[in-house]
C-alpha cells in the first residue's frame, strides 16, 4: 500500500468493496477512531486484577503514549476480607488464625506482632525459651518472604532459575515450619502469652543444618544475577526513590532502607531480645529496583545469622506464660480437676477479659513497618483492630514512580515493591 | 496488671525514658496552640502507650505541620491514619500515629468529629494520607475537606453504607452484576 | 492386537481417545488471589511438579486455557471479574475450586466475601484445607482426569447434551 497518499489507499479500499464484502457499505475511514480520547493515539490499559505481573489481584489503569507511561491509577480491593471488622466480633484468641492470613508469605511474623500486642496491652511477660523460639521463627518468615519477593521479581523480569532455586530453600523451610507448629503456611502458632507448642526435639540442630545449606544457595543465587548484564540493564536507575519521597509517603522496611534510610525497628525499638543477637542492617544508596535486591539479599543473610545465634542461645524451659488471664489449661487438668474445666470453657465460650486501653505496637515485618493498633473498652473482643500494614502505603507510591517510565519498568517497580495483597487489603 | 506494667520482652523501659520527652513536648504544644489542643492523656494517668492528644478539627493541618518541622518535636513519619466509631456524641475519633524516627519517639493525635462533619486533609503535609483518608472514608463516612479525589478505595465503587461503622451488619452481603468500570476522567 | 502380542492397531471409542488426549494435556490457567495462590505456585515448582501429570503449560489467559485453578477468596469486588474470565475460556472447560474461601467462604463469613464460587461459576472439583497442601491440590488434579476420561465433568455433560439437543439455555 502506498503510505504517503491516503486518498489513493482510500479510493482503492473502495473500489475493492464488492469484492472484499465490507459490511459498512465501503464507507471505509481512517480518520476518527472512537476510542480515541484524547485525538491523538494514546490509549488507556487496564492492567486488570488477573495478571501475570500482578501479585495478588490489583488493578492498574494507565494512560499509555506508545510504550511511555502518561498517567496511571491504581485500585485494590479485591480481596478485602474485613479482618478489622472480624477484629470487633472476635475474641482475641480468635483472632490469631485471621493474622496469618494478612502477608501470608511470612506468616509468623503477623503471629509474633499480633501476640506482643495483646501482651503489652495485659502487661503479661512471655517465657524465655519462647522468646528465643519467636525470633527464630520471626527471622525464618522474613527469609522466605525475601526469597520469594525476589524470585517473583526475577520471573516478572524473565529470570526464572533464580525462582526455582529460592523455591526448593523455601520448601525445606516448609518442612521445619511443619515439624514445630503443624501447618505450613498459616500458622496460627502463637499464643497470647507464649507459644502453642514446644519445638520437638533436634530441632535446633535442623534449623542449623539448614541454615548452612541456604547460605551456600543464596551465593549461587547472588552469582546468577548481580553481576548478569541483563538484570543490571532492566533494574539499575529504574523506580527511584528520593528520601523526601520516603519520608512523604511513609515508605518503611527494605525500599527505605535502598534509599539510605538507616533506620531498622528490629535495632531501634528493640523488643524480644534483638539487643542480644549481633546482626548488621544493609543500607542502599540509590534506592532503586536494584538495590532493593541487593538490600534483601543482604537481609537474608543478616537473619540466617541471627538464627544460628538464637538456636545456640535457647535453652530448655516453659513456653507458655503461667498468668491464669492467658494461659489455656493443658488438658489433663482439663479433663480431670473442675477448675480446669470450668476455667477451659469460660476461655472459649465467652474469652479472656482485656482491660481497656489503647496501644499502638509495631514490629519489623519483612516489608516494613507491620502495627497492630488496638482499642480495647474491656470486654473479651476488641473495640477497634486496626492493622497498619506496609503494603497499602507502598501501593500508593505505584503511581507516582511509573510515570514517564515504560509499560516493562512498572512491572520490575511493582515486584520489587513487594506488595501482598492480604496485607494490602486485609 | 494492664498496659501501664512494662514488659521486658516488648520494648522494655523505652517508654519510661521518654515520658520526660513527652512532657515537655506537651507543655510546647500546649503553650504554641493554646485552646485549640482540647484535651491530652498522659501514658501513667490513662491506660495508653503514647500521649494522646485531642485537637480540633480545624487546627489539625497546623499542629501537624508543627510537629513535623519543629527542631525538638520531628515528628517526621506518619505511622497511620485511621478512625474509631466511638458510638457516643461526637461518634468519630480521625486518629494519626506519628513517629519521630531520630528518637524513636511516638505520639497519637485525635480529631474529634461528629456525624456529617468533616476534617481538613493532611495531604499538605503528607501525600501518604491520600489514600489512608480514602480509606477512612470509605469505611467510616468521615469526609476530608480539600481532598483531590475522596472516593471509595476497598469496597466497590457502587457500595452503598460504611462497613466499619459499629452499625453496620458483619454479614451485610451486596453484589454486583458487572466489574467496577474504567474511570478514564481520572486520567486526565 | 495380532495373536503374538504384537500391536499394530486397537480399537477404541472416539470419546474416550479424545479425553484420554483432555486429561493428559490440561492447560490450568492460575486465577491466584490469596494464600492458595503461594501453595498453587509451590505445587507448579519443582517440589511438587505438577508437571508430571501433563500441566505444565500454565497460560494467564483466558482464551488458551482449560483448567482454572480459583486458588483464594473471591469478594464482591472480585466475582464479575471471575465470571467475565470464566465466560472467555472456550469449551470444554474445568474450574477447581482451591482452598476453603474459594469452595464455601472459609473462615470468611463477612459483607465482602462470596460464601463459596459455585453461586457465580460452576465448580468440577473443590480442593478443601486452608490452604491446601500441594499433594491435595494434585490429588484433585488426578480426580479431575479421572471425571474428564468417564465424561462426567459439567463441561463435558453440557457438550453431550447439546449434541443430544436437550441443553436448555440458561439466562
Amino acid at each position: 500500500m502506498n503510505i504517503q497518499n491516503k486518498d489513493a489507499d482510500k479510493q482503492m479500499m473502495q473500489d475493492r468493496v464488492p469484492e472484499l464484502g465490507l459490511p459498512s457499505g465501503g464507507h471505509y475511514s481512517v480518520d476518527h477512531d472512537p476510542d480515541d480520547l484524547w485525538g491523538d493515539s494514546r490509549i488507556i490499559v487496564n492492567i486488570g486484577p488477573t495478571h501475570p505481573a500482578m501479585h495478588g489481584a490489583l488493578r492498574m489503569v494507565a494512560k499509555l503514549n506508545g510504550e511511555t507511561i502518561e498517567k496511571s491509577y491504581c485500585e485494590f480491593g479485591y480481596t478485602h476480607r474485613a479482618k478489622e471488622k472480624l477484629g470487633e466480633n472476635r475474641t482475641y484468641h480468635q483472632f490469631v488464625v485471621y493474622t496469618d492470613r494478612l502477608n501470608y508469605c511470612s506468616a509468623l511474623i503477623n503471629n509474633v506482632t499480633y501476640a506482643m500486642s495483646v501482651e503489652r496491652l495485659m502487661g503479661v511477660e512471655v517465657p524465655e525459651r519462647a522468646v528465643w523460639i519467636r525470633m527464630i521463627c520471626a527471622e525464618l518468615a522474613r527469609v522466605i518472604d525475601h526469597i520469594i519477593c525476589l524470585g517473583i521479581n526475577a520471573v516478572d523480569l524473565g529470570a526464572f532459575s533464580f525462582f526455582l532455586y529460592g523455591f526448593h530453600q523455601r520448601e525445606e523451610a516448609y518442612s521445619l515450619i511443619e515439624k514445630i507448629c503443624g501447618a505450613r503456611l498459616t500458622t496460627s502458632y502463637t499464643r497470647i502469652g507464649g507459644l502453642a507448642a514446644d519445638a520437638p526435639e533436634g530441632w535446633e540442630k535442623q534449623v542449623k543444618e539448614w541454615v548452612k545449606r541456604t547460605r551456600k544457595v543464596i551465593d549461587e543465587m547472588d552469582e546468577l544475577l548481580t553481576g548478569n548484564k541483563i538484570w543490571c540493564q532492566r533494574t539499575v536507575g529504574v523506580g527511584v526513590m528520593s528520601q523526601k519521597f520516603i519520608h512523604d509517603y511513609s515508605v518503611t522496611g527494605p525500599s527505605a532502607r535502598a534509599a539510605g534510610l538507616n533506620y531498622d525497628l528490629r535495632r531501634d525499638q528493640p523488643c524480644m531480645f534483638y539487643k542480644d543477637v549481633e546482626f548488621d542492617v544493609p543500607v542502599g544508596q540509590n534506592s532503586d529496583i536494584f538495590d532493593r535486591y541487593l538490600v534483601r539479599l543482604e537481609e537474608i543473610r543478616q537473619s540466617l545469622n541471627i538464627i544460628s545465634q538464637c538456636c545456640d542461645r535457647m535453652k530448655k524451659g516453659p513456653i507458655w506464660s503461667e498468668d491464669k488471664r492467658v494461659r489455656i489449661p493443658e488438658k489433663d487438668v482439663v479433663h480431670n480437676t473442675m477448675e480446669g474445666l470450668i476455667h477451659h470453657f469460660k476461655f472459649f465460650m465467652t474469652g479472656f477479659e482485656v482491660p481497656p486501653g489503647e496501644a499502638y505496637t509495631t514490629f519489623e515485618a519483612a516489608n516494613g513497618e507491620l502495627g497492630f493498633y488496638i482499642v480495647s473498652k474491656g470486654g473479651p473482643a476488641a473495640h477497634r483492630m486496626r492493622i497498619r500494614g506496609p503494603s497499602v502505603y507502598h501501593f500508593q507510591t505505584l503511581s507516582p514512580l511509573c510515570e514517564g517510565g515504560k509499560i516493562g519498568d512498572m512491572v520490575g517497580i511493582l515486584g520489587s515493591i513487594n506488595i501482598i495483597a492480604g496485607e494490602l487489603d486485609r | 496488671m494492664d498496659i501501664n506494667t512494662p514488659v521486658a520482652t516488648i520494648y522494655g523501659d523505652l517508654h519510661e525514658k521518654q515520658i520526660e520527652r513527652w512532657k515537655t513536648q506537651v507543655s510546647g504544644l500546649r503553650e504554641r496552640f493554646g485552646e485549640k489542643i482540647e484535651e491530652v492523656l498522659f501514658p501513667r494517668e490513662y491506660p495508653t502507650d503514647t500521649p494522646i492528644v485531642f485537637v480540633r478539627a480545624d487546627a489539625i493541618c497546623e499542629v501537624l505541620e508543627f510537629l513535623k518541622n519543629t527542631p525538638e518535636f520531628e515528628y517526621g513519619y506518619l505511622s497511620d491514619l485511621t478512625a474509631t466509631d466511638e458510638q457516643e456524641a461526637p461518634r468519630f475519633h480521625v486518629v494519626y500515629n506519628l513517629l519521630a524516627r531520630k528518637t524513636m519517639t511516638r505520639i497519637r493525635l485525635k480529631v474529634r468529629v461528629a456525624e456529617g462533619e468533616s476534617v481538613p486533609t493532611a495531604i499538605g503535609v503528607w501525600p501518604a494520607a491520600n489514600w489512608a483518608e480514602r480509606e477512612v472514608w470509605d469505611m467510616f463516612g468521615v469526609r476530608f475537606d480539600g481532598h483531590p479525589d475522596l472516593r471509595r478505595i476497598l469496597m466497590d465503587v457502587r457500595w452503598e453504607g460504611h462497613p466499619l461503622r459499629k452499625d453496620y451488619p458483619l454479614r451485610g452481603y451486596q453484589f454486583f452484576p458487572t466489574p467496577e468500570p474504567i474511570d478514564p476522567s481520572l486520567l486526565g | 492386537m495380532s495373536k503374538d502380542g504384537s500391536a499394530a492397531y486397537f480399537t477404541t471409542r472416539v470419546d474416550a481417545v479424545v479425553n484420554w488426549a483432555r486429561k493428559h494435556s490440561l492447560m490450568p490457567m492460575p486465577f491466584g488471589t490469596s494464600c492458595c495462590g503461594i501453595e498453587m505456585m509451590a505445587t507448579l515448582c519443582s517440589d511438587y511438579d505438577i508437571a508430571r501429570f501433563g500441566a505444565e503449560a500454565i497460560r494467564f489467559s483466558p482464551r488458551q486455557a482449560d483448567l482454572m485453578i480459583v486458588a483464594g477468596i473471591v469478594n464482591a469486588k472480585m466475582a464479575p471479574v471471575l465470571k467475565t474470565v470464566y465466560d472467555q475460556m472456550s469449551e470444554p472447560k474445568w474450574v477447581v475450586s482451591m482452598g476453603a474461601c474459594a469452595s464455601s467462604g472459609g473462615i470468611f463469613n463477612v459483607y465482602s466475601v462470596t460464601q463459596g464460587i459455585d453461586t457465580v461459576i460452576p465448580v468440577d472439583v473443590y480442593v478443601p484445607g486452608c490452604p491446601p497442601t500441594p499433594e491435595s491440590l494434585i490429588h484433585a488434579v488426578i480426580r479431575l482426569q479421572e471425571q474428564i476420561q468417564k465424561g462426567e465433568t459439567l463441561s463435558l455433560r453440557r457438550e453431550r447434551l447439546a449434541r443430544a439437543g436437550q441443553l436448555k439455555a440458561v439466562t
